[in-house]
């Protein structure tokens, strides 16, 4: 075999096992999201939405961990968003490359990268601890670190896409430099930004880590944000563990759930980023 | 303004308006500035604090084993002995595991989207490969265990078996587990449904970096007649290795902290098998399945695991920042 037939051949092996990593990693999304429809489509129905989560051994559904979750993420989102809104309106309008904003993104990433169990861990310490119980808002606290650093970014990115023709124009007219950030340059960069907050969302919805120290679970209906609180995530782990045939069929149910809710956000964001890039 | 002050002429020493809502101007400038810095500071105080809490909660098990705490391989909560190192050991090799599955895949993935595929293809493998990233890790951990794991134990464990397992010294990490092979509940397992999760992470990273490899380069190579996989290896590998490497080290990030995927799959056993294919344990797992049950001393070893998770998290992020880093400034020393 000569040199050029031989190069030919190496090229041609190493191409193709290229095309089969892709293919195998399209097989796997396409197995795991074939399995979450099988299993959680037949296990969907009106009582999902109506009944409790049940005792072992007999049907129910995911009402109040489905209401649960819906509180957590929600009081989580007011909770972060503001936090990482301002925080990244800092390092894009005033610190920009000093010292300071530099170590506040390096502890951004270290943020974002942190095992959401050591956050659970964190959170217990600093709220269920000294509170003495589990409540739904520590769960939120939780999930509100985890929003923090994703919607930190989200914003700065954003905001440093807005041209500085803006802002001078707008300062130029006499507005000072709160007026301009929030009227000018918020009202540029909003698409962005709110697609961050959709990532965040998405991103704390399937999280169950952080939730297992802190929200806790609870067999029964409540909105008592002071006390332990049922949660999808939770009551997933909890349910597919058990070796009760009802218990896994809403585990199965309650993924799917999820799943799609996820993927849409994510897809959501796409569209949105999408149509903001034409305009 | 021409208009407030001919509003304001028939009133001429009045010219409070226009300073009043000059002061009012200035202190709002001062305050979003200091409330836009105070939530910056916040940031930092969550890490900090964070890290602080992670030392003070672990004190008690740093008391009472010391530096041995981390070798120490017996984890008994009746006896109050504990020790970090088995689940410390499963910890990095589920994740050596997914590394060097994943490495190789993701690898791939990036030259088929970077290189290979036509462009109505690009856009759509992009996507899936993104979209398997936002899978709750939750949803692989119930795939994992009653899809995956079985699936394993009936078709690949015994092929790895029997052609691994005769081999000398490395065969040991083959041998079929003495108890629950069937179920495909193992370290390995636990290790390939990592390498899953953290292939999309690495593939974007490494998509994007070869995506900057300036196309004159990859031309002029093709030009003296490099195949494909030539100018990949020999241009586009090089330019970026570095970038690569950081994508790496993010992948390496994830999987060390993935908890509940793992929790599922690697059936939490307290002991080091020799086997890959038996149980074990991560540090992550443990903590979710002990740490609610706990208390006392067993409390205080679970928070200072946690506390040694994380500063190898930490780790790993320092060192993908400096590679990404000594990339970017690479790029702009080949600008000039």
């Amino acid at each position: 075999m000569n040199l050029y037939a031989r190069r030919k051949l190496i090229n041609n092996f190493n191409m193709t096992i290229s095309v089969i990593t892709t293919a195998l990693g399209v097989i796997f999304l396409a197995w795991i999201l074939i399995v979450l429809v099988v299993k959680g489509v037949g296990a969907i129905n009106w009582s999902l939405f109506t009944e409790m989560t049940p005792p072992p051994g007999s049907a129910g559904g995911l009402a109040n961990a489905l209401v649960g979750s819906l509180l957590i993420t929600f009081a989580a989102v007011i909770i972060g968003t503001p936090i990482g809104v301002m925080a990244g309106t800092y390092l894009a309008e005033y610190g920009e490359k000093s010292f300071f904003a530099e170590s506040v993104r390096m502890i951004n990433d270290i943020l974002l990268s942190a095992p959401s169990i050591i956050i659970g861990v964190f959170v217990y310490g600093l709220m269920v601890l000294p509170m003495g119980h589990f409540s739904g808002w520590a769960g939120s606290v939780a999930l509100a670190i985890i929003v923090i650093p994703v919607v930190l970014s989200t914003t700065e990115n954003m905001l440093r896409l807005v041209p500085t023709q803006m802002r001078e124009a707008a300062a130029a007219l006499g507005a000072p430099r709160w007026l301009v950030i929030s009227n000018i340059v918020y009202k540029a960069a909003i698409t962005g930004m709110v697609t961050g907050v959709i990532l965040a969302v998405a991103r704390i919805t399937g999280e169950t880590a952080p939730l297992l120290f802190t929200a806790l679970n609870n067999q029964f209906w409540s909105t008592n944000m002071n006390d332990s609180m049922a949660n999808l995530p939770v009551v997933i782990f909890q349910f597919a563990m058990s070796p009760y045939d009802d218990w896994r069929e809403l585990a199965w149910a309650a993924a799917l759930l999820i799943t799609t809710l996820v993927l849409g956000m994510n897809i959501l964001t796409r569209v949105l980023m999408r149509s903001s890039g034409k305009a | 303004m021409s208009s407030t002050r001919a509003s304001t002429l028939d009133d001429a020493n009045n010219a409070s308006p226009i300073n009043r809502s000059k002061l009012s101007f200035a202190l709002g400038d001062v305050a979003f500035k200091y409330s836009a810095l105070f939530f910056a500071l916040v940031v930092l105080a969550i890490v900090v604090g964070i890290f602080v809490m992670l030392v003070v909660q672990s004190m008690p098990a740093w008391q009472a084993f010391g530096a041995g705490f981390i070798t120490g391989d017996v984890w008994d909560p009746v006896r109050e002995q504990y020790g970090a190192w088995p689940s410390l050991i499963g910890t990095l090799v589920a994740a050596a595991i997914a590394m060097l599955i994943g490495l190789p895949v993701s690898f791939g993935i990036a030259i088929f989207i970077s290189e290979l595929a036509p462009e109505w293809l690009k856009r759509p493998i992009g996507t899936a490969v993104e979209l398997l990233a936002a899978v709750p890790s939750i949803i692989y951990g119930m795939w994992g265990l009653f899809f995956f794991a079985p699936f394993f134990a009936a078709y690949i464990q015994p092929g790895l078996v029997a052609v691994l397992g005769p081999l000398p010294l490395f065969g040991t990490l083959f041998q079929m587990p003495s108890l629950g092979g069937s179920s495909g509940v193992s370290v390995m397992t636990a290790g390939i449904v990592l390498a899953i999760m953290t292939i999309p992470f690495m593939a974007s990273v490494m998509r994007d970096v070869f995506q900057i490899v300036p196309e004159s380069l990859k031309e002029s190579a093709y030009a003296v007649g490099a195949t494909q996989w030539e100018v990949v290896w020999n241009v586009v590998l090089p330019y970026t290795k570095t970038g690569v490497m950081g994508g790496v080290m993010l992948g390496l990030g994830r999987a060390v902290g993935e908890t509940m995927a793992v929790t599922f799959i690697i059936g939490n056993a307290s002991k080091l098998g020799t086997s890959l294919l038996e149980p074990g344990s991560t540090i992550a797992a443990k903590l979710a399945n002990e740490f609610n049950e706990a208390d006392g001393l067993q409390m205080d070893s679970l928070v200072a695991m946690g506390l040694i998770l994380f500063v190898i998290t930490f780790i790993f992020l320092v060192l993908s920042k400096l590679m990404l880093m000594s990339l970017a400034a690479s790029q702009e020393g080949m600008k000039t």
